[in-house]
């Protein structure tokens, strides 16, 4: 491998700026759309009662994922000694940041009382896996915060590996954390299953690594940065094996819940008869979100930059499709009060649970992605992140 | 966890120094407001459970004394006003207050037993009285609207038999709702009361998504003429309080007092730590059910004949 020369991004060009200005839009619309469910209420938005948990969160656990994720190719240079992926490992780590970051922001955003985050950050039931995310997020910005500090610092740079393995280990308790707000909800038929941790761990991977070759190949493309056709052929068959382990923990979660009659209704819900949600799972998620994708990585079409680009934007559909399906799904199906009866109320008891997201809680969600975005575009500008060179040459790898 | 009196809450600076963060403002900053018509307390209404006693009455005697004050009003009141519609041995499920100046205690566990073959289809004054007490209206939004307790209807599809009973928080012994809030404002009492302190909830509604019951209802839209002994607040969760400021002053929950007792009344609220009060004795000679017993969560409100 040539010595890598990591330069920063132009901040000249009218593309630049105009990237810039589009970004700060999106996050303004987002900004805008939290101000207006706050003062007005949530009644401005799709949630009820019954839905408790929207759009929002859909976004939120995307980008958190995402975060924890995207961490995955730093780690597989400095924790796995693929060092051909060690000049990616600080666009890795700043990714990391910049999504968690926005994630929690849509998180807070969307609270009935965002005012009292101070109560959120100073007052804790340690019973709560809540409770422990928040030590768990903000450990995660520290310590990636330190790892790209070790990678940048010149004389830092022997720590690098032995905070590689923290970073890493703190990633999967991340994950499971996420994982297990759902996997630790005992009373819904769609969650309560330690499935959750694992499974999210397998999307965070999928969705980060998506997101990281989106970034790298529009960044490389627009700075017209040499970019490596074969490196980024082995990572989109890295992407191909990480799609194809959530599949399998997906195939594990349901097939579980169908063998037990008590879980069939919220199964033949999913998987049948659901509407939105059966669409969005077997079409937006299990064929253009997985075996699609799969299939252009594992053939010519991962070959080329494009496939690669396409088949990393199917798999972010599919990770938005499954994780509405998981989140808004899995409370649309009711609450089994009285196991086999018929049961109805005023307060919607029994019957599947409808929700339309308004235009609020997608703007809230846009522009937590515009943020991580934009967070990125202003650090790669100001501090030395991408290498000027990734072409397979530099990096010792045979095209 | 911190015990909270809610007498404390609502009297401001009578509370002990220790509770002064959970402190209604009264004046709308805190998520609370005061109420339109007034104190409740103050209504200078007879009633048996309101008689005002001497300070150093013996516990014994207040409570004998109650009995009788009770059994008089019963002859002398018209029955929808009636407090112990059951007679003298019902009256046991009066309870006695708890000074203002102590913490609540465990020695006590507040619930609720609910004979479901007496509640009738189509009668829905325990909702009504509950609205009225602690201040929460439908107001046309169905889907996003409050509601403390509500008429479950339950037919077993075979057999085509249905049930309607009263459904409200379980006051589980367990709850998942305390357990998975991150702030602790998802709280039980030690006398068994879960309650949500107001002034640490966060809004993130997780409780919701951990109640087995649906019992919570999140606030989405601003609100006015809160009860002073109800604080509510837009952007956080509530449900049931078991009407806990009113047990705090040796009162019955509102669902209960309205209850209809033309055919004995359906719902009967006691302590079920004490084997001689009516609702542990009842417990005790009949089969009661808790929904969802496979949870494990040992619940404050049981059924009868479910």
């Amino acid at each position: 491998m040539h010595r890598i020369h990591y330069r920063q991004l132009a901040a000249e060009s009218t593309g630049f700026w105009g990237l810039l200005g589009g970004l700060a839009a999106i996050v303004a619309l987002g900004l805008g759309s939290a101000y207006y469910m706050e003062h007005n209420g949530h009644i401005v938005t799709g949630m009820t009662n019954q839905i408790v948990w929207g759009m929002p969160h859909v976004f939120a656990i995307f980008l958190i994922l995402g975060a924890s994720g995207v961490l995955n190719v730093a780690s597989m240079a400095s924790v796995f000694n693929k060092t051909v992926y060690k000049p990616l490992a600080r666009l890795s780590g700043l990714l990391a940041i910049t999504m968690l970051v926005a994630g929690l922001g849509v998180l807070v955003l969307d609270l009935g009382r965002p005012d009292r985050l101070i109560v959120a950050m100073t007052t804790y039931n340690f019973k709560s896996i809540f409770a422990w995310n928040i030590f768990l997020y903000t450990g995660f910005l520290a310590i990636v915060g330190a790892y790209l500090f070790v990678q940048m610092d010149r004389k830092a740079g022997f720590l690098t590996k032995p905070v590689g393995w923290v970073a890493f280990i703190w990633r999967l308790a991340l994950t499971t954390g996420t994982g297990s707000i759902f996997g630790w909800l005992v009373a819904r038929q769609a969650y309560d299953a330690a499935v959750m941790a694992p499974l999210f761990i397998a999307m965070s991977l999928s969705i980060g690594l998506a997101v990281f070759l989106i970034v790298l190949i529009l960044t490389y493309q627009w700075t017209e940065r040499p970019l490596g056709d074969g490196l980024v052929n082995r990572l989109g068959r890295l992407l191909g094996i990480f799609i194809a382990v959530v599949l399998y923990f997906v195939a594990v979660k349901h097939l579980t819940n169908l063998y037990a009659a008590e879980h069939a209704g919220v199964e033949q819900f999913i998987l049948w008869d659901g509407g939105i949600y059966t669409n969005l799972f077997w079409l937006g998620f299990v064929v253009l979100g997985s075996l699609l994708p799969m299939a252009i990585l594992f053939s010519d079409g991962g070959k080329t930059k494009y496939g690669v680009l396409l088949a990393a934007g199917l798999v972010i559909i599919g990770a938005l499709s499954e994780l509405y399906v998981i989140i808004i799904g899995g409370q649309a199906y009711p609450l089994i009060l009285f196991p086999g009866m018929e049961v109805t109320s005023s307060f919607y008891d029994g019957g599947i649970n409808d929700y339309s997201p308004s235009i609020w809680e997608i703007g809230l969600g846009l522009g937590g992605v515009a943020f991580s975005m934009l967070l990125a575009v202003i650090a790669m500008a100001a501090l030395r992140f991408l290498p000027e060179d990734l072409s397979d040459e530099a990096l010792g790898l045979e095209s | 966890m911190t015990t909270f009196n809610i007498v404390d809450f609502v009297n401001g600076g009578a509370s002990p120094s220790d509770f002064s963060q959970y402190h209604s403002c009264g004046q709308g900053q805190c998520g609370c407001r005061k109420s339109a018509d007034g104190d409740d307390a103050q209504e200078p209404r007879v009633r048996a459970d309101r008689i005002p006693l001497p300070a150093d009455m013996p516990d014994d005697a207040r409570r004998a004394f109650l009995k009788g004050a009770a059994a008089m009003v019963g002859v002398t009141l018209a029955p929808g006003v009636t407090l112990f519609a059951f007679g003298s041995d019902e009256a046991e499920a009066a309870v006695k207050p708890k000074p203002a100046d102590q913490p609540v205690s465990d020695k006590n566990r507040w619930g609720l037993l609910i004979d479901v073959s007496k509640c009738e289809d189509g009668c829905d004054k325990c909702i009504t009285a509950c609205s009225k007490e602690n201040g929460w209206t439908l107001g046309g939004n169905p889907k996003t609207d409050a509601q403390w307790i509500r008429k479950v209807t339950v037919r077993n599809p075979k057999t085509k038999a249905t049930a309607t009973l009263p459904l409200m928080c379980q006051h589980c012994k367990y709850p998942p709702c305390v357990d998975v809030c991150p702030t602790g404002a998802s709280f039980r009492r030690a006398d068994g009361i879960v309650l949500v302190d107001k002034h640490i909830c966060i809004g993130c509604r997780y409780c919701m998504m951990a109640c087995p019951y649906k019992a919570r209802s999140f606030i989405h839209e601003p609100l006015e003429d809160q009860k002073e002994y109800a604080p509510r607040g837009i952007g956080t969760v509530e449900s049931c309080t078991m009407c806990v400021h009113r047990v705090d002053e040796g009162r019955q929950p509102a669902c209960v007092e309205a209850c209809p007792a033309e055919k004995g009344k359906a719902m009967l609220f006691g302590d079920l730590n004490d084997p001689n009060s009516e609702i542990s004795k009842r417990i005790a000679k009949f089969r009661t059910t808790e929904i969802r017993a496979d949870l494990g969560l040992d619940l404050g409100v049981r059924y009868q004949n479910l």
